[in-house]
């Protein structure tokens, strides 16, 4: 990582600060007043909304082979994301996955 | 069962909090390799899992000062992951909102997936628990879960020293996040917000500093919200 020490402290610090006022916001500072309902609705869905954007190019795209999408990297992906939704158990996912990437890695030197 | 003896009441939350550890340690094994590969140090990667305690975010920054998106970027990107968290607070208010101020700094430092979740199915399923009951509960939940995220990490981070590099782990992060993501996927809405997350993304790829995904995860959540809606009129119509 080119980032300088000051810079990634700087950030650490500042995900600190900013995750932890999240988590204060209605229990610290609001209190005992009622969302509404169309906030709640919307804070429902952000780490689908998030994550799925931020995974996508690193799926399709991966760094390792200079942006050319990749087989071994493909299979783990869709062996992940299977495992994950008809199991819904995230270790057992990582697990499956993992194990398809090293496995067609090596299969496919 | 209703449980009024307070100690009995913070070691219920312990039993329950224990299994978890199975959750939380390999996360945080992994958030320390991954993040001692790509550069940072022990301090720094403690910095993170002390300061922060949210894997998701954690691995998103990550992945992001790799890239070397901007600072601002990586922040809003990160934080965006964390936004969940302020349901959380919102809905412990009704029940730990008359706790003291420091009382409620040290839950909301504490308040991760795990801790949440416990606490506000206890919560619910007996109105009758003290205050005080209900912080000894959080309290226990919390006590193995956190300290198993800190060492998880730190043995991470010290392991990850000694990989070499050509163990490429650069598909850690993705198969994590996917990992998370499948069974996040329970409803229509869901799936419709991850899809419009996806699409847009990559559709919006060539706007500068990773901006794309901000306007994606917006939109994405706004679909999300609009699809439960109009699941909910369809439900309301049918009966």
């Amino acid at each position: 990582m080119s980032m300088s020490t000051g810079m990634i402290w700087f950030i650490i610090a500042m995900m600190g600060v900013g995750t932890f006022l999240i988590r204060f916001s209605f229990l610290g500072l609001i209190g005992d007043r009622p969302l509404p309902e169309w906030v709640l609705r919307h804070l429902r869905y952000t780490p689908v909304a998030v994550l799925p954007g931020l995974v996508a190019p690193l799926v399709l795209w991966p760094a390792a082979t200079g942006g050319a999408p990749e087989p071994a990297r493909l299979s783990a992906a869709v062996v992940t994301l299977a495992v994950g939704y008809f199991f819904q158990n995230v270790l057992a996912a990582i697990i499956s996955g993992a194990a398809t990437l090293f496995g067609l890695l090596w299969l496919l030197g | 069962m209703t449980t009024s003896n307070p100690k009995s009441v913070y070691w219920k939350g312990v039993t329950d909090g224990a299994p978890f550890m199975l959750v939380v340690t390999p996360f945080a094994l992994l958030f320390g390799v991954v993040a001692t590969e790509a550069g940072l140090n022990v301090a720094q990667v403690m910095g993170f899992s002390v300061l922060v305690i949210a894997g998701a975010a954690q691995f998103a920054a990550l992945q992001l000062m790799v890239e070397q998106a901007p600072t601002l970027i990586i922040l809003a990107t990160a934080l965006a992951v964390n936004l969940r968290m302020a349901m959380y607070s919102a809905s412990l208010t009704p029940y730990l909102g008359k706790a003291k101020l420091w009382q409620r700094a040290l839950i909301a430092y504490l308040l991760v997936d795990q801790s949440y979740a416990l606490s506000q199915m206890k919560f619910e399923n007996e109105p009758d628990l003290s205050l005080s009951a209900r912080l000894r509960y959080f309290a226990g939940v919390i006590t193995p879960v956190a300290p198993a995220w800190y060492a998880a990490s730190l043995v991470g981070a010290v392991a990850g020293a000694a990989i070499p590099p050509e163990f490429a782990l650069d598909f850690a992060v993705p198969i994590t996040f996917l990992a998370m993501i499948a069974p996040a996927l329970r409803t229509l809405a869901h799936m419709a917000a991850a899809a419009v997350s996806v699409v847009l993304t990559l559709a919006l790829f060539w706007l500068p500093y990773g901006t794309g995904l901000l306007v994606a995860a917006v939109a994405a959540m706004v679909v999300g919200a609009q699809v439960e809606l109009w699941m909910g009129r369809r439900q309301g119509a049918r009966i």
